[in-house]
C-alpha cells in the first residue's frame, strides 16, 4: 500500500487580482521506503502542493478546491487543525531550504531538537535531550555534547542542515518531506546532505519527497520522479524512464538544460588581454585586526577571445577576483594588466575610460538594475556617458541594443519590476553591453534563475559574446554549467589558486585533491556526461 | 557580555560629563541667577550660596570643585529654600515620581504589549483595526490633553476618581498613571505588533508550526523572543519620555513628585535646583538608556556571543 | 509577444514607475486619504488665517467673558471674550508652522549628515556616526527645558532647539538607507560604467532612499507639534502675545470646569491634525514599502 496517495489534489490562491490556481488537479503516490523527486521550476506549485497537505499554507488567502490526499488511511485534506497537529512532526516532518531562516536564532539547538519529542512523545526533558544527541550523532554533527547548548549561527550551513534534518527524525516519522534542502548549500557540502539523506532513508526504511527545481541534484537518489509545471503533472515515471526516455517535452527541455559536455576549445593560443599577476585582495576587519584574505596571490591570464571559467564555492574568492580585476574593490597588492596597461593604477578620467572597455553582469537581476529607472535610461546612461551617442543618435542605440538582447521594443519604457528575472538579465547584460566592450566579467548570471530560463541566458550570452568579438571571465559555483561554455577552467578554493586546465582536462585528469572533490560532489553525474 | 557592557559604561561616562559641564556653564550665564551680581538674595542664602560653590575661585576651579562635590553625592543648597538642600528636595521628590512612573510603565508595557501582539495575530481584521485605533488615539491626544480630560470626566462629571493628590485618597493614583502610561502604551503597541508581525513571517514559525506545535506555543514560545526585541529596545527613550512627561502629570494632578519640582524650579529660577535635578535625572536618563541597549542586545545570541560569552 | 516593431522610443508605452504605484497603493487607502485632505485644509486655512477669520485676533469683548458656542461665535469665547476660533486659527499658524520649519532643519541637517556618512563610509561615517550617538544619548527634553529658562523664550530658539533633537534620527535613518543601497548591485553598476560620485548619489542613491526618509519626515512634523505644544503647555514655550495651541489648551486646562469649551476645542485642533499626519504617515509607509513587485 502506498504511504501517501494523492488524487486530484487542487489549491488555489484568492487575491485581489483573482483566482490563482497554483495546484490543478495533481495525482501522485509516494511509497514508503523510496525517494520520490518532484521537480519543477518556481510558480510550479511542487511546495503548495506538499505544504498544503500539511496545512502549512494560509488559507485564506489559500484554498483547498479539491481532492484528497491519503497518509497511511486517512485523508489528510479532511483532517482538522489540532488532528493535522499531531500528524506534522510526529508522523510526517519536513525539512526546508535555508536552515539560517528555518532555524529560530534566539533559542539553543538542543531546545529546538528536543521540541518535536516533547510535544508528541511523554518523555522526560532528561530523556529528550538524550535522544536529541544521538540523533545529532547519527547525523554526523561532530561532538554533540559540547555542540547541543549552541545556537544556529554558530553552525556552519551544512551543520544547520544536518540539525534540520535531525529535528525531523527525530520522532521517528512515516514520512520525510524535503523542500529545496540542498539549494541553498555549496556544492561539496549538498554532496554530503544528499548522501545523508539518501542514507537516513534506507536505513529507517522511510518514505521520502524531495523537491526541487534541479533535476540534476536528484538524479542520483531518486526511485520516482514527478514533474510539474504551472500547477499540473507533465510526466511521472521513475528514474530510468525520465532520464533514458522523457516524452514530455519541457521534461526534455529540463533535461536538455543540464549541460553536459565540454566546450571544444579554442584551436590557436591567442595572447593575453588580461594579465593578472600575485592579486591579493584583502579585506580587513577595522580595527580588531582581523583580515580576510578574499584572495590570496592569484596569477592566471585571460587569452583574448576567450571564455575564462572561474569556478569555486562560497568563500573562494571568485566574485571578488572579478570585482578586482575591474576595480570595484581596492586591490591590496598585485598586478593587473589590460592589453598592455596597469588598471590597478588608474585613476579618474584615465580610469573611466578603461571602464568603458571591461564590463560586469551581476547576479541578481532584482538587485543589479536601478529600479526607478526604465529600460531607456539604464541602457542610455552608459551610451551617452562614454560619448557613443548624441541626443539625436540615442534612440535608436538603445533600440538596437534591446534587439540583440532579444527583448521586444515595445517595452523600452517600462521598469524593472514590471519584468521577469530572465528579461531583467537581458536588460542587465544589454547595460554590459552598450559600450561595446571588450572584456566582461559575469558572475554568476543565471544562478538566480529558473532552470529553462538559464539555458536560454547561457546561449545568448554565447552568441553575443561572438557577436561583440567579447573576451569573458565567467563565475560560477556550477562546474558543469561552467565546462558547457568555458575555453579554460580556473578552480579557485578559500583565495588561492588550485588548478587550471580545458574542460576535458580537468575532468578526466584532475590533478588536485580538491578538483576531484567537486568533481565527485557534481550531483548526476552518474546519469549525465 | 561584560566587556559589551563595561564599553557601553564608558561610552556613557563622556555622556554625563558632557552634561554636567554644559548645564554648569549654562547656568552660569543665565540672567538673573544667583551668579550675577544683580539679583538680590538672602543674606543667609548667599553666604551658604558663596560657602559652596567658592565664587571667590576662578571659574574653571569652580568646576572643578563642583565635580568633586557631585562625586559625593553633594548637590548643594536650594536657591529658593533657605535651608533645604537639593539632596533634600531630590530625596523627596524622587520616590513619588518613581512610583508614578513605575506604575505608568506597568500600564505601557502590559496593556501595551498585549494589545500589539494580539492584533498582529490576526493582521487587517477587527482584532486588529480596534487596539490599533485605540492606540493611534493615545499617540494623537498628548497627556496635558487627556489628563485634563479625564480629570473632567471622570473626576468632575462621573465623581468617580479624586483628582490630585498622590497617595492621600484611595485611587488617586489611577488618573495619573494611565494619563502618563498612556502615550506609551500606544507606541508599544504599534512597536510590539509591528515588531511580531515581522517575526511571524519568519521561516522559523513555518518549522515550528510544522514540528506540531499548538498555535499559541508558536506565538510564545517562538514568536515573543524576536518580537519583543524593538519594545525593549524603546524602553530606554521611552523612560526618557516618562520623565518628561511626569513634568505636565504631576502638574495636572497636584502630585509632590521631582518632575513638578523641576519644573517649579524652572519658573522660580532656583538655580541649585535646577542644576542638580538636571544632573541626576540626565544620568539616570543615561544609564537607563544604556539598561535597556545592553538589554536588547543581550535578547539576540548573536550579539551576546559577538562580545564573548 | 509584439507584433510589429516601434522604431522610435517615444512610441513605446510608458512603464508604472514605483512613484506611481505608490501613489496608486496610497489612494486605497481611505484613511490616509482623510488625512491628506484634512491637513491640506488644516494648512490652507492656517495661511488664509488674517483674511479669513471672523474676528481679529486682538478683538476683546470683556462684556461677553467667556461664553459657549452660539451663532457669533461657532466655538465661543473665551475669559477675554475673544472669538475661541479666531484664536484656535492663529494658534494653528503657529503651531503649523513650528512644526513644519523645525522638521525641515531636521530634514535639511539630518539627510546630508546621514547621506555623507553612508556614502563615505570609514573613517568619516564612524567619527560622523559616534557624534549622532553621543548627542542622541544626551537627554534633550531636560536640556530644552534648561535651554527655555536660561535663554528666555525666543521662537527661533525655539525651532533650533527642536530641529537639534530631530535631526539625529533622520541622519541615521539616512545613512542606514544609503548604506545599504550603496551594497546593492545597481550601484555597483553605476560605479563599474564609470558614473561619477555625485552622479551615483543623485540619479542611483537619493530617489531610492527617499521612501523612508518621506515617511519619517510625515512622522517628524507631529512629534515636533507635540514638543512644541509640550512645552507651551508648561509655559516654556511660546508666549503671549502670540499663542499656539500648547497654550490654548494650557489655559483651557485652567477653566475647564466652568468653561470645557476652551479646552475641548483647540484640543480636538491639536488631535485632528495629530491623527490626519500619523495616518498619511502609516499610508505612506505602507504605500512605499514594497521595493517593486517582488512577488
Amino acid at each position: 500500500m502506498a504511504l501517501l496517495d494523492v488524487n486530484d489534489l487542487a489549491v488555489s490562491f484568492v487575491t485581489r487580482n483573482g483566482v490563482n490556481k497554483a495546484v490543478d488537479g495533481i495525482s501522485f503516490t509516494v511509497e514508503s521506503g523510496k525517494i520520490t523527486a518532484i521537480i519543477g521550476e518556481s510558480g510550479s506549485g511542487k511546495s503548495v502542493a506538499c505544504y498544503s497537505m500539511l496545512g502549512l499554507v494560509p488559507m485564506p488567502p489559500g484554498r483547498i478546491d479539491g481532492g484528497t490526499a491519503v497518509f497511511e488511511g486517512t485523508d489528510l485534506l479532511q483532517q482538522s487543525e489540532s488532528q493535522l497537529r499531531r500528524i506534522r512532526g510526529r508522523d510526517v516532518a519536513m525539512i526546508f531550504q535555508d536552515p539560517m531562516t528555518c532555524l529560530n536564532p534566539f533559542m539553543t539547538v538542543g531546545k529546538q531538537l528536543m521540541e518535536p519529542l516533547l510535544i508528541h512523545k511523554d518523555v522526560s526533558r532528561d530523556e529528550a535531550r538524550q535522544r536529541a544527541l544521538e540523533l545529532m550523532d547519527e547525523v554526523g554533527i561532530r561532538d554533540p555534547q559540547l555542540t547541543i547548548d549552541n545556537y544556529p549561527h554558530q553552525f556552519s550551513g551544512g551543520m544547520r542542515q544536518r540539525v534540520m534534518i535531525a529535528m525531523a527524525l527525530i520522532n521517528e516519522p512515516k514520512l520525510l518531506i524535503a523542500d529545496e534542502p540542498t539549494t541553498a548549500l555549496d556544492v561539496t557540502i549538498q554532496a554530503q546532505i544528499l548522501q545523508l539523506i539518501a542514507n537516513l532513508q534506507k536505513k529507517r526504511d522511510i518514505g521520502v519527497i524531495f523537491i526541487s527545481h534541479d533535476l540534476a541534484v536528484v538524479a542520483d537518489i531518486a526511485d520516482q520522479i514527478v514533474v510539474m509545471q504551472e500547477g499540473r503533472i507533465v510526466e511521472a515515471g521513475d528514474r530510468a524512464g525520465i532520464f533514458e526516455n522523457a516524452q514530455h517535452p519541457y521534461t526534455q527541455k529540463l533535461l536538455a538544460a543540464i549541460p553536459s559536455d565540454s566546450k571544444t576549445p579554442m584551436p590557436e593560443e591567442p595572447e593575453a588581454l588580461i594579465t593578472v599577476d600575485n592579486l591579493c585582495t584583502w579585506f580587513g576587519d577595522g580595527n580588531k585586526g582581523e583580515i580576510v584574505k578574499a584572495v590570496d596571490d592569484v596569477s592566471f591570464e585571460i587569452r583574448r577571445g576567450e571564455v575564462l571559467g572561474l569556478v569555486g564555492e562560497s568563500g573562494s574568492g571568485k566574485s571578488t577576483i572579478g570585482r578586482s580585476i575591474l576595480r570595484l574593490v581596492p586591490v591590496t597588492s598585485g598586478r593587473v594588466e589590460f592589453d598592455g596597461i596597469d588598471v590597478t593604477g588608474l585613476e579618474g578620467n584615465a580610469l573611466k575610460n578603461m571602464r568603458k572597455r571591461m564590463q560586469m553582469i551581476f547576479q541578481d537581476p532584482f538587485a543589479s538594475l536601478n529600479p526607478r529607472m526604465t529600460v531607456y535610461d539604464t541602457l542610455a546612461e552608459p551610451i551617452l556617458l562614454h560619448g557613443l551617442a548624441d541626443k539625436k543618435t540615442i534612440g535608436q542605440a538603445v533600440l538596437k541594443l534591446m534587439d540583440d538582447v532579444g527583448l521586444a521594443r515595445a517595452f523600452v519604457r517600462k521598469y524593472p519590476h514590471e519584468f521577469s528575472g530572465g528579461q531583467r538579465q537581458r536588460i542587465a547584460i544589454g547595460r554590459a553591453l552598450a559600450t561595446r566592450p571588450e572584456f566582461v566579467v559575469a558572475d554568476e548570471p543565471v544562478s538566480a534563475l529558473d532552470v529553462t530560463i538559464q539555458s536560454q541566458i547561457l546561449d545568448l550570452m554565447q552568441e553575443l559574446g561572438r557577436e561583440y568579438g567579447l573576451t569573458m571571465l565567467f563565475v560560477s559555483h556550477d562546474l558543469a554549467v561552467v565546462r558547457h561554455l568555458a575555453d579554460r577552467i580556473l578552480v579557485l578554493h578559500k583565495g588561492e589558486l588550485v588548478e587550471q586546465g580545458t574542460g576535458d582536462s580537468l575532468f578526466e585528469n584532475p590533478q588536485q585533491e580538491y578538483t576531484r572533490q567537486l568533481l565527485s560532489a557534481i550531483p548526476g553525474r552518474s546519469l549525465l556526461a | 557580555m561584560w566587556r559589551f557592557i563595561g564599553l557601553r559604561l564608558l561610552q556613557a561616562i563622556p555622556v554625563i560629563l558632557a552634561v554636567i559641564t554644559v548645564t554648569f556653564f549654562l547656568v552660569r550665564i543665565a540672567p538673573g541667577g544667583p551668579f550675577s551680581a544683580e539679583k538680590a538674595v538672602l543674606p543667609e542664602v548667599k553666604a551658604a550660596l558663596e560657602a559652596q560653590y567658592r565664587l571667590d575661585l576662578p571659574l574653571s576651579e569652580q568646576y572643578v570643585a563642583y565635580l568633586g562635590d557631585l562625586a559625593q553625592g553633594e548637590f548643594g543648597p536650594s536657591f529658593k529654600y533657605p535651608g533645604r538642600s537639593v539632596n533634600e528636595l531630590i530625596g523627596a521628590g524622587l520616590p513619588v515620581t518613581a512610583e508614578l512612573g513605575f506604575y505608568a510603565l506597568l500600564v505601557a508595557i502590559l496593556i501595551g504589549g498585549t494589545a500589539g501582539v494580539i492584533a498582529s495575530l490576526r493582521p487587517n481584521s477587527p482584532q486588529d483595526y480596534i487596539p490599533m485605533t485605540a492606540a493611534m488615539i493615545g499617540i494623537c491626544i498628548p497627556s496635558f490633553l487627556l489628563g485634563p480630560l479625564l480629570v473632567l470626566v471622570f473626576g468632575i462629571y462621573l465623581d468617580w476618581l479624586p483628582v490630585s493628590g498622590w497617595g492621600d485618597i484611595p485611587g488617586d493614583k489611577i488618573l495619573p498613571a494611565i494619563t502618563l502610561g498612556s502615550a506609551y502604551a500606544a507606541y508599544i503597541a504599534r512597536l510590539s505588533r509591528a515588531g511580531m508581525l515581522e517575526v511571524m513571517t519568519q521561516d522559523y514559525i513555518r518549522t515550528a508550526r510544522a514540528k506540531g506545535l499548538p498555535e499559541w506555543q508558536v506565538v510564545i514560545k517562538h514568536g515573543l523572543r524576536g518580537g519583543m526585541i524593538p519594545v525593549v529596545a524603546f524602553l530606554g527613550p521611552a523612560f526618557a519620555g516618562l520623565l518628561a512627561g511626569s513634568f505636565v502629570v504631576e502638574t495636572i494632578f497636584q502630585i509632590p513628585g521631582l518632575g513638578r519640582f523641576y519644573v517649579q524650579a524652572a519658573f522660580n529660577r532656583d538655580y541649585t535646583m535646577i542644576l542638580g535635578t538636571t544632573v541626576f535625572l540626565s544620568t539616570l536618563i543615561v544609564l537607563f538608556n544604556l539598561l535597556s541597549d545592553v538589554l536588547a542586545a543581550w535578547m539576540n545570541p548573536r550579539l551576546r556571543s559577538q562580545f564573548g560569552e | 509577444m509584439v507584433t510589429d516593431t516601434i522604431t522610435d522610443i517615444a512610441e513605446a508605452e510608458k512603464g508604472t514607475s514605483l512613484w506611481q504605484d505608490a501613489w496608486l497603493r496610497l489612494r486605497k487607502n481611505r484613511l490616509a486619504l482623510v488625512g491628506l485632505f484634512m491637513l491640506l485644509a488644516f494648512i490652507v486655512i492656517a495661511i488664509l488665517t488674517p483674511w479669513i477669520a471672523p474676528y481679529s485676533y486682538e478683538a476683546q469683548n470683556l462684556d461677553l467673558g467667556a461664553s459657549p458656542p452660539s451663532a457669533e461665535h461657532w466655538l465661543g469665547t473665551d475669559v477675554f471674550g475673544r472669538d475661541v476660533l479666531t484664536q484656535i486659527m492663529y494658534g494653528g499658524r503657529v503651531s503649523l508652522a513650528v512644526g513644519f520649519l523645525a522638521t525641515s532643519v531636521a530634514l535639511i541637517i539630518g539627510v546630508t549628515w546621514g547621506a555623507i556618512a553612508g556614502y563615505v563610509g570609514g573613517r568619516v561615517d564612524a567619527v560622523m556616526m559616534r557624534l549622532v550617538d553621543m548627542l542622541y544619548a544626551l537627554p534633550f527634553m531636560i536640556f530644552i527645558v534648561l535651554l527655555m529658562v536660561v535663554f528666555g523664550r525666543n521662537i527661533l530658539l525655539l525651532f533650533l532647539a527642536i530641529g537639534a533633537v530631530e535631526w539625529l534620527t533622520m541622519a541615521r535613518i539616512m545613512r542606514g538607507q544609503v548604506q545599504s543601497l550603496r551594497q546593492q548591485e545597481f550601484v555597483e553598476a553605476a560605479i563599474s560604467l564609470g558614473l561619477s560620485p555625485s552622479t551615483i548619489i543623485r540619479r542611483h542613491l537619493i530617489p531610492n532612499a527617499l521612501g523612508p526618509i518621506i515617511v519619517y519626515t510625515t512622522l517628524t512634523i507631529p512629534s515636533v507639534m507635540l514638543l512644541e505644544a509640550f512645552l507651551s503647555f508648561l509655559g516654556l514655550g511660546i508666549q503671549p502675545p502670540q499663542t499656539s495651541w500648547g497654550l490654548l489648551i494650557s489655559y483651557g486646562a485652567e477653566t475647564m470646569e466652568e468653561y470645557p469649551w476652551l479646552l475641548i476645542f483647540p484640543g480636538m485642533a491639536l488631535t485632528l491634525t495629530l491623527f490626519s499626519l500619523n495616518f498619511l504617515g502609516d499610508g505612506l509607509r505602507d504605500a512605499l514599502d514594497v521595493r517593486g513587485s517582488k512577488d
